[in-house]
């Protein structure tokens, strides 16, 4: 039996800005319904991954796939969730619009035609996220965890077979970050959707996370997250030694200095698998 | 002569289907101008119209067409030194003085009458020629049905250009229309009201639309119908006066649209927000009171306070 055709697929892929390269050599297979964290310092091209799926960026070398094909701009079968921003609290742009641009945002035109199937479809996917009761308050005037909940329905309204998650649990409190991604892994579930999801904290979704991958400098690794969250394999990516313990229920990655570790070109982050809980605060 | 005689007489039915056509692309572009924080662009293609009008003068005896080729000129050079938002506004202040300085060398040079000129800082729609109103007509139709055809995914890109990219929409090539688009009717309407007054039209209606309404839909709405009501209404009231400019009218008109917007505002939106949303840490349960996160996150206190 052939095996089944991956979701995505990279093969030898080689990105660089310029001079900077950003890895020489990846390699990454996600199978369909598959849910894939992706972790690392900043700097170490977790974002660029996205954009490589996207089409927005074009690899020096190498071959990617998605659903057996080129990447292409715009498709449709992928949906993006970005990472809660801050919006005028004035402007005049509600829930239910942004929701919307998920549908015919990209297409050409005002903003009036098939407007009672429209209504249906974006009334529908909001409701899915349980985000009801405030869709109708204009987007800067929502908290992040509102916000975020539209996100998911912004990108479900395309109808996606594989979402692409940009740190969207940032500044978010841990009780958000939860029912984000719980609403994000009930998707998958439901729908047989590839979700690929960048962040800097393995913690809130390593509940649903199938395999991790781990970029480092150019480096990467890709495993469960009991073979690559360990000590030993993080030593050896990051090429100096690094600890992963457990405190209070989370994973938390700690080097000895960690200024050295933090990537290339951005000494100040740390390598954090697991920050310390300042959303608290 | 009463506003029925006016009526019946050609130059003026022509110039109240200019000054339509011209607050039409100005109540369209408005909201995005106050979206993609453009005000000074504004400012800036205008007072710019002054100078290419007087290149015209002196090139070719025409104001007008001097002042179109001069909106093409400033809305490249301001894509080319301004990519980058935070530089823009520099950019369009050096701009603005250099061309500024220009214009007035070159009306040095120019021995007609200058009144051409001054014309167009101060606005005199009934000084045009029929032929250039139709010039004036098309070039405002031609906004209009550019605007129609990339209006949402303008407003995806503008409000929303993170998103808007992973989707596909060409964010930087619909910033570089929307400034071309932008110069031309700012110059346009700059033969309605005056340079010096153009933001009576091509903001202020869309900031009292803001004032009024969340949606987007209902703020385009509205922008136009205030920019038509000022631009008309201006110029009908000016059929009544024989010392008082027409833009002196229609800048009267808008800023009292206004006012009246911005004390009503607070009673519409609100009207409006309760109806939609619980308000505060409705967030639909599990503890989510959104007292936690950092700021930025929204649930502005600004609203409660207007």
């Amino acid at each position: 039996m052939a095996e089944p055709r991956p979701a995505i697929r990279l093969d030898h892929v080689a990105v660089a800005y310029g001079e900077r390269r950003i890895w020489e050599s990846l390699d990454l297979s996600v199978a369909a319904g598959e849910f894939v964290a992706v972790l690392g310092p900043n700097g170490a091209g977790k974002t660029t991954l996205l954009k490589v799926v996207l089409g927005l960026e074009r690899p020096a070398s190498g071959t990617v796939e998605v659903e057996g094909r080129a990447p292409r701009r715009g498709s449709k079968r992928i949906g993006y969730i970005p990472q809660q921003r801050a919006f005028d609290p004035d402007l005049p742009m509600r829930g239910r619009d942004l929701v919307r641009f998920g549908l015919d945002g990209h297409r050409p035109g005002m903003l009036l035609t098939g407007r009672r199937e429209v209504r249906r479809r974006v009334d529908g996917v909001i409701a899915a996220v349980g985000a009801s009761a405030f869709a109708g308050a204009p987007v800067g005037r929502l908290s992040g965890g509102e916000q975020q909940r539209l996100r998911i329905a912004q990108a479900l309204l395309g109808d996606p077979s594989i979402l692409l998650c940009d740190e969207p649990l940032l500044s978010l409190d841990v009780a958000h970050q939860r029912i984000i991604t719980a609403l994000i892994d009930q998707r998958r579930r439901q729908a047989g959707t590839t979700v690929v999801f960048v962040t800097h904290d393995i913690n809130p979704v390593l509940p649903y996370v199938d395999r991790v991958l781990y970029l480092v400098g150019g480096r990467f690794a890709v495993g469960t997250p009991a073979e690559i969250l360990t000590g030993e394999r993080l030593s050896a990516l990051y090429g100096t030694e690094v600890d992963v313990v457990r405190a209070g229920g989370r994973l938390v990655v700690v080097s000895p200095d960690e200024h050295e570790l933090g990537g290339a070109d951005d000494g100040h982050h740390p390598p954090a698998c697991g920050s310390p809980d300042w959303e608290g605060g | 002569m009463s506003i029925t005689q006016y009526l019946g007489l050609p130059f003026a039915q022509h110039a109240l289907a200019a000054a339509a056509l011209v607050a039409l692309a100005c109540g369209l572009i408005g909201p995005f101008v106050i979206t993609r924080g453009m005000a000074f662009a504004v400012h800036g293609t205008s007072e710019l119209a002054f100078t290419g009008a007087a290149a015209g003068l002196l090139v070719a005896d025409n104001a007008i067409a001097g002042a179109l080729v001069g909106a093409v000129v400033v809305g490249g050079l301001i894509g080319a030194l301004g990519v980058r938002e935070r530089e823009r506004d520099s950019s369009i202040g050096v701009i603005l003085a250099a061309g500024m300085g220009l214009g007035v060398l070159l009306l040095g040079f120019y021995h007609g009458f200058a009144t051409e000129a001054t014309n167009i800082l101060f606005g005199d729609i009934f000084g045009v020629s029929s032929g250039q109103l139709l010039l004036l007509g098309v070039i405002a139709l031609a906004v209009t049905v550019t605007m129609a055809v990339i209006y949402r995914p303008l407003l995806f890109a503008s409000v929303d250009p993170e998103v808007a990219v992973a989707r596909g929409v060409p964010v930087r090539l619909l910033g570089i229309v929307f400034l071309f688009i932008l110069a031309f009717t700012v110059t346009e309407a700059a033969q309605v009201v005056g340079t010096l007054l153009v933001l009576s039209l091509a903001i202020t209606p869309a900031a009292a639309a803001h004032r009024l309404a969340n949606s987007p839909l209902v703020v385009a709405i509205l922008s136009v119908v205030f920019a038509l009501v000022a631009a008309d209404g201006g110029l009908l009231a000016s059929f009544e006066s024989t010392s008082v400019k027409p833009s002196v009218f229609v800048v009267a008109i808008s800023f009292g649209i206004y006012v009246v917007a911005r004390l009503a505002g607070p009673w519409c939106k609100n009207a409006r927000r309760g109806a939609g949303a619980p308000g505060g840490g409705a967030a639909g349960g599990v503890g989510a009171t959104g007292g936690g996160e950092p700021p930025g996150g929204g649930s502005a206190p600004t609203g409660a306070a207007a």
